[in-house]
Order: structure tokens, then sequence, then C-alpha cells
């Protein structure tokens, strides 16, 4: 079965040589929820994000969904096709606050998909309901509770019915009691079967749903392991200095 | 009561500003009493005895001086009208291109701005009624068959006839306001939140539909009180007409200030027609902004 995305060797320095990705190899399986774990800066988001082409690469290959990006900047038909069947989820939610709940979540299916407004608000609302936020369609993004709003945000990711779903720190935004409520719907959706590769320091959700665990640091992977490796026996000396260090918060 | 420090230098101040305006006041009425002319406003029903080139109501010299005004008015009313519109047409493009992804585009429109925005307005006017206009001679340019065709006489466009005074007036007051408007809308794009490109984008989205459906909406805001202000200049700027000979309400009130000898009156006509059409423009996008805000509160 082929990888839904493999990365060879891919390589990003930004100016003054500091390198956010550093020869990384890697690769995801359909199904397989991987968990990105590193200290900020490491280049957990960088790496994610060039996975629906919001960061480009200087050097090296990535082919998502069997379509191959390559380092050039000009691929832009490719990336669109790209990010029709990759759902994104970001820390900060980035929800379109002019437009309520309903719309958010139409939005896509309408423009790009040019599904009927009728088909795409009925399949919303079961999109919505899925996630147990059917009573806020209605509504605008600032009247809902950050994991509400993270939660609109999935929703809005799985409109297009995408085979792969990113998540950029999707709950270090929220509050410590909101948490769970969108960790639970992340979980039943890797229960569906869902490939999704998620960064994250929830260290209990790594270790339940997470089929591998990544960890990086200074733009290099340290170490690739299935959790119950990496949680209780880390190869490296500096993913055990690393899991020392969240365990003390 | 104890009366503070900040309370009497108000109190002076006032009083400084209430003798300035007796003074004034004082000063107009010796000064008219001396010419013997009094203050009326009788004249405007005199006629005018001169001729407009241009008119949009039919005009001769034995008309009025108030329908002299009337037409100047109009006319003003007519040039502000359409650089409005080409100026903003002109400013959200070139705005656009500044922040868009084509190089040669961005340049362009950051040379442009830079340009128009250094140099003084009369200059341009000038450049746009002399070397643009005037100094095509017998030249008769048709840069699209006869649907258009450009010569010292104006613009003529599917048989729409606008006089050479009339287009360069239109032409350098939009490109003028166009840069400003430019950097308005710029400023209320950049305004927006990097993750909503973000978000839009990852939806697959291109950047177009990405802009007028989730950028524009949340930019307006922030781009309606520049762009008020931007129109309301265009209008005051209008006066420059007089530069090239067109006969806007200014350049009408000239003529009659000096054919009457009654300039107090003129004036008083003049500033009331700009504070009367100014107040016109910003109510209106005032309620345009009340719209916008409302829709989005909802």
């Amino acid at each position: 079965m082929l990888p839904i995305v493999k990365a060879t060797n891919l390589t990003k320095s930004y100016a003054k040589g500091i390198r956010a990705l550093d020869n990384i190899s890697i690769s995801v399986d359909p199904g397989e929820v991987l968990v990105v774990m590193g200290p900020s800066g490491s280049g957990k988001s960088t790496l994610i994000r060039t996975f629906n082409g919001l960061e480009t690469f200087d050097s090296g290959q990535l082919n998502v969904l069997g379509i191959p990006l390559g380092s050039n900047h000009n691929e832009e038909r490719k990336i669109r096709r790209i990010r029709k069947r990759v759902g994104m989820v970001f820390q900060q939610f980035n929800l379109f606050p002019h437009l309520s709940i309903l719309e958010n979540i139409t939005l896509a299916p309408i423009k790009v998909q040019k599904k009927k407004r009728d088909e795409a608000e009925h399949e919303a609302l079961v999109l919505l309901t899925q996630m147990g936020i059917e009573s806020h369609a209605q509504k605008y993004p600032s009247q809902l509770s950050g994991g509400e709003q993270q939660r609109v945000a999935i929703a809005r990711a799985l409109a297009l019915k995408p085979e792969l779903l990113l998540f950029d720190e999707p709950t270090s935004a929220l509050d410590p009691e909101r948490v769970n409520e969108v960790l639970d719907a992340m979980r039943r959706l890797a229960e569906q079967g869902m490939s999704m590769v998620v960064v994250t320091h929830e260290v209990n959700f790594a270790k339940e749903v997470g089929d591998k665990v990544l960890f990086m640091d200074s733009g290099k992977v340290i170490e690739t392991s299935t959790p119950d490796i990496f949680f209780l026996d880390a190869k490296h000396q500096r993913s055990r200095k690393f899991l020392n260090q969240i365990k003390k918060k | 009561m104890k009366i503070s420090y900040k309370e009497i230098i108000q109190a002076l101040f006032a009083l400084f500003l209430i003798i300035l305006i007796c003074v004034l006041i004082n000063n107009i009425s010796i000064n008219l009493t001396r010419t013997g002319i009094g203050f009326s406003f009788n004249w405007l029903f005199r006629p005018a005895s001169f001729a407009l080139a241009e008119h949009p109501l039919p005009y001769s010299p034995s008309d009025s001086y108030a329908w002299a005004l009337f037409m100047g008015w109009l006319n003003s009313l007519k040039v502000i009208i359409y650089s409005l519109l080409l100026a903003t047409v002109i400013g959200v493009f070139i705005g656009l291109s500044r922040i868009g992804k084509n190089e040669l585009l961005r340049v362009v429109s950051a040379g442009y701005i830079t340009i128009i925005r250094q140099t003084p307005l009369l200059l341009q006017l000038m450049f746009w009624y002399f070397v643009a206009f005037l100094s095509l001679k017998e030249t008769v340019l048709k840069p699209i068959g006869n649907l258009l065709s450009i010569s010292n006489q104006g613009i003529n466009f599917l048989g729409i006839t606008l006089s050479a005074e009339f287009s360069s007036l239109l032409l350098g007051l939009s490109v003028f306001t166009s840069a400003y408007i430019a950097e308005v809308v710029r400023g209320g794009i950049n305004s927006v939140d990097k993750g909503q490109w973000e978000s839009f984008r990852s939806l697959g989205l291109n950047d177009f539909t990405g802009l007028y459906t989730i950028i524009i909406p949340q930019a307006l805001p922030a781009i309606l009180p520049g762009l008020t202000s931007q129109y309301l200049n265009l209008a005051k700027n209008s006066t420059l007409a007089i530069a090239v000979g067109y006969s806007d309400i200014y350049a009408i009130n000239d003529t009659i200030i000096n054919q009457t000898g009654r300039p107090i009156e003129g004036f008083i006509i003049l500033l009331l027609s700009f504070l009367f059409l100014n107040l016109f423009i910003s109510n209106g996008m005032e309620i345009i902004n009340t719209m916008i805000t409302s829709s989005k509160n909802n």
C-alpha cells in the first residue's frame, strides 16, 4: 500500500543559515496517526505545513496522496489539488469571523466542490452533530468558546471529505478544561480510520491514539518510535530529556 | 467655588476667540460701508452675460448668475462623481497589485504610487491638459478602431464626447487620488490576520475567491475611513479645475466675483456648496460603514 505522505530528505533553511528542516525523511500510511513532538522551534509546524503547501522547502522530495511536490515554488495547481484532499486544523482555529458557523463549513464545499447550498448545509449539519455543536449552527465564531470553535474548525476541515487531516497544536490555545472535548473529537476520527498527522504536546493523546511518535529537535528527526517505546524507553538521550521536561509541568 | 488653573486658561482662550471674531466682523462691516456696496444677494438674478463652454443643462449668457452657478455646481458634481468611481477602480487594482504574487505588477504599482504621491497635483493636471491632450495638435489617436478616439478636442468613446478640459481633470484627479486609495486598500488588507489567508488556502480556495469572500469583507472596516477622507480630498481638489479651464463652481464663482465685485457673497456661496457636497459624501460613507459593521456583528 502506498504511503499517504512520503517525504525524502526534506530541507529548508531560513536566512542566517538556520535550518527549519534538516534532511527529514518520513512516511505516513493510510489510516495511521502520526504524532509529532518536540520543543518549540524544532520545526514540527514547518514540517506539517509543507504537506499542504503552506510552506515551501529548499530541497528533497515530497509526495502527498500520490501527487509529487518539488522544491520549486511554482506548483500552485498541484498544491490546490492536494489542499482539496487534505484538511488542516490550526492552533488559533482561524475561523472566518464574519461568517456564521454554518457558512464557515459550507464555504469550501460550495466554492471549491460546486455543491448546491442545500446539500452542503445538510452535510454541514451532520458534521456539526458529530462534533456535538449542532445547536450553534447559526451563531458566529466570537459567540463560541475556544473548544467549540476548534470543533467547528475540525468540522470545516472534514467538509471536503479529506483523506488526510493535519493538526497544528490544536489544543495549545485552549483553556485546560476545554482540551478534552477537542481531543475526544480527534480520538473518534482516528477510530473511524482517518489518517492524521498531529503536532501536539498532549502525552496521553499520543499514547492512546498515536500509531507512531516522531520526535524532532533543531529541524532534525531525532527518533521515530511507537508510543509504547517512546514514552517508556525512548531510544535517544535528547528524547528522554524532553519527556522529563514536559512531565515536570 | 475654586477655579482651577485649567479653567482660567480655557476662559482666556474663549475670550481670545470671541475678540478675534468681533474684529473680523467689524473689519468686514467697515469695509462694506466704505465701498458702499453693502451686503446683498440681489445680483444673483441679474444676467451673467458670459458664455460657458460646458453646461449640462441649457444655458445662455442672458441667464442669471444663479443659473450659471448652478451649472458650475453640476459641472463640479459631474467631474467629482466620475473621478471618484475611476479613482476607486484604479486604486483598488493598484492596491491589490501591490500585495499580489506577480513580481512585475508589484514593482510597477509601487513605482506608480511613489511617482504620483511625490509630485504636486497641479503639475499633474498641467501634464494631462497640455502634454497629453493639447500637444496632440492635429493628431487623432484611435487605439481601438473607431470606438475610442483621442485628440486635442478631448475623448470620444462610443459616441460620448468628453472635452479635453473635462478629460484632463478627470484623469488628473483619478490618477492622483488612486495612488492614495491604493495605499488605503493595501493597509486594510494587511490588517487582516495572516491566519485567514492560510485558512482559506488550506480549504482549496484560490486567492481570488478567498480575497473577495474572506479578506476584503474583513478589511473593509479598516479601509472605509481612509477611503472617505480620500473622497473628500478629491472633491476639494476638483477646484483646481480652474488651472485647465474647466468651468467648475470655483472657476465660475471667480468670474462672477470679478464681474460683480462681491467677493464676500461669492465665497459664502462657495463655502456652503463644498460644505454641503462633502457632508453628503461623508454621510454617504458613514451609512455604508454602518451597514457593513452591523451586518458583521448581527
